[in-house]
């Protein structure tokens, strides 16, 4: 019941935000937002089935330049049509990776997602007709269920229509994954997650189930992708490299793995303190690559593990 | 005859671990695999169960030949195992563990947007068989907070879950108090009549419990069968005796077969 008081009054500080927070701090709410889908779906393959990516900027990439391409080249605007676009390709793409990727587990797993993510991203770069090469893509402002806002100055239209879309679809995405983590599927994952050769025994197919929650997390780190777009008119091949998937690995293990909000929190806060600490001192990375060792080895449950006080769970298992 | 072999032969590069081993379970059969250390008696239930694949020979199971169908299958089948090392589900619940054994029973584990929770098949089957096992009143404590005895327990108890045909138990009783062992016999016992499992076969070191609860003994040594008989005949035979219980193995064996 306390954890369902706290999704609905941080659901409605959210829906709050534009009407009292300044234009600055809500614009960067949507890359929150966005970021929020992917996790979500990245945690499924991570908490729930216990396999670590190292390719997911792949989906984000594949999601974003979806939209890009559409945008301006296909002369669709639409945002639905856009985001089950970006779905249904990120599955296309998934189904061959995941096939191949969920053979393996642990560090060959993810060398294997990281080496199909630099795959991806050398093709963006280099296909230059399609992709825009290094300078990217325009992402044209999409139209939102049916209106086009294109006479709506820029700002008005991010933190107005766009704001309350994406926080749309965030829900939608959480309401769904929610779901799936409580469902049938989700027990299983997790007892494969747990101890793969026990759950083969029950009759659980291990590699079968792994697949499916790869694909979905595909397709919410595509539908994620596209929705990065918007907010900065343009999608780059730096969308689709390595450290991005490093990052969203890095926002899940802040926010914490082995609870359902924990990425989300971990993205908000990797958001907000990102653009705090650049706007402090130049070298955020080092401020942040500390911070990451902290976390691994004090809370490896991450924000929520303070929130939660459940034992580290899988601490030094994985 | 619900589980057969024959001719099982299984070869670790010039280790013999099995050497040409028949045998069958009828329905109704509580059957104990014994033999010293390093006789076959774990290479045999890893080729029964499908997790091991014989160098020669065939596994018959419901009449359908099984020779490394691999553990997921044959537990679909109706063929359920557990194993000498406990295996459990560190962080699921006793609840949750035994839950997902009944979801994978009732072929629901793909269902991606159905409430477990408001599953109720699935929620009463977990239930029931928690009651069978005495862990009803532990429920919602995570396996790895368990004592080691619930945790073997809990083991066995997933295996039952699946309802299945045949059972076969990697010593049930390992690393368990004496006191406990017989009380986790009754239990099994008991539980395997409630859930109709046709038969139950285990490898099991501690004789009072082989004797005491067997309906046949499958002794093996060095790779081969070397009795296969009621317990009583087991019992007249001195040379099956000295060799299962008496002593340790003759000598470390190096034979290639």
């Amino acid at each position: 019941m306390k954890g369902g008081l706290a999704v609905a009054l941080g659901a409605g500080a959210i829906a709050a935000a534009p009407l009292v927070a300044s234009t600055y701090h809500v614009l960067l709410m949507l890359p929150f937002m966005a970021y929020a889908v992917v996790l979500l779906g990245l945690n499924l393959l991570f908490g729930y089935a216990g396999l670590v990516s190292f390719g997911h900027a792949l989906f984000i990439g594949l999601g974003a330049y979806t939209g890009a391409f559409l945008t301006t080249h296909a002369k669709i605007r639409s945002l639905e049509v856009i985001l089950l676009a970006a779905a249904a390709l990120g599955a296309l793409v998934a189904v061959p990776v995941a096939a191949l990727c969920v053979r393996y587990v642990k560090i060959y797993f993810g060398m294997l997602t990281l080496a199909f993510g630099m795959v991806f991203y050398t093709f963006v770069l280099k296909f230059y007709r399609l992709t825009g090469g290094d300078e990217g893509l325009p992402f044209l402002r999409p139209s939102l269920l049916g209106q086009s806002l294109d006479a709506m100055p820029k700002t008005d239209y991010l933190v107005g229509p766009y704001y309350y879309y994406s926080l749309a679809v965030l829900g939608l995405a959480a309401l769904g994954m929610w779901r799936i983590v409580h469902s049938p599927f989700g027990l299983c994952l997790k007892t494969i997650r747990d101890n793969p050769a026990k759950a083969e025994t029950l009759g659980i197919g291990v590699t079968r189930h792994r697949f499916y929650a790869f694909v979905i997390s595909a397709v919410y780190a595509a539908v994620g992708g596209a929705l990065l777009g918007p907010p900065t008119g343009n999608v780059d091949p730096t969308l689709a490299y390595w450290t991005h998937s490093g990052n969203i690995v890095f926002m899940t293990l802040l926010g914490g793995f082995t609870s359902f909000f924990g990425p989300v929190v971990g993205a908000f806060v990797f958001i907000y303190l990102q653009n705090w600490v650049m706007s402090v001192v130049p070298y955020w990375r080092l401020i942040f690559g500390a911070m990451l060792a902290v976390i691994v080895i004090l809370a490896p449950d991450g924000l929520m593990g303070f929130v939660t006080r459940r034992r580290p769970a899988l601490a030094g298992r994985t | 005859m619900i589980l057969e072999a024959k001719g099982l032969r299984k070869l670790y590069g010039e280790f013999c671990a099995l050497d040409g081993v028949s045998l069958g379970i009828d329905a109704g059969e509580f059957v104990s695999i014994v033999g010293p250390n390093g006789a076959g008696k774990s290479t045999l239930i890893n080729i029964l169960t499908g997790v091991v694949r014989p160098s020669a020979g065939t596994v018959r199971f419901k009449d359908r030949e099984i020779g490394g169908a691999g553990p997921a299958r044959l537990a679909r089948l109706g063929m359920a195992r557990s194993f000498q090392l406990v295996h459990v589900f560190p962080d699921l619940t006793v609840l949750e563990t035994l839950q997902a054994a009944v979801v994978a029973r009732l072929g629901r584990a793909a269902r991606l947007f159905r409430s477990l929770a408001r599953d109720r098949e699935v929620q009463a089957g977990a239930l029931e068989v928690a009651e069978l096992f005495g862990l009803a009143d532990k429920r919602h404590v995570p396996a790895r907070q368990l004592p080691q005895g619930d945790k073997k327990l809990l083991d066995v108890a997933s295996a039952f879950a699946l309802k299945p045909v045949i059972i076969l138990l990697d010593e049930p009783t390992s690393g368990v108090s004496t006191a406990d062992k017989t009380a986790i016999m009754d239990t099994l016992v008991t539980a395997s009549k409630r859930i109709g499992l046709r038969a139950i076969v285990q490898v099991e070191h501690d004789m009072d419990i082989v004797f005491a609860y067997s309906d046949r003994i499958i002794a093996l040594h060095q790779g081969k069968v070397l009795a296969d008989a009621a317990p009583g005949t087991i019992l007249a035979d001195q040379r099956v005796m000295d060799t299962v219980i008496g002593r340790k193995a003759a000598s470390p064996r190096a034979l290639s077969c």
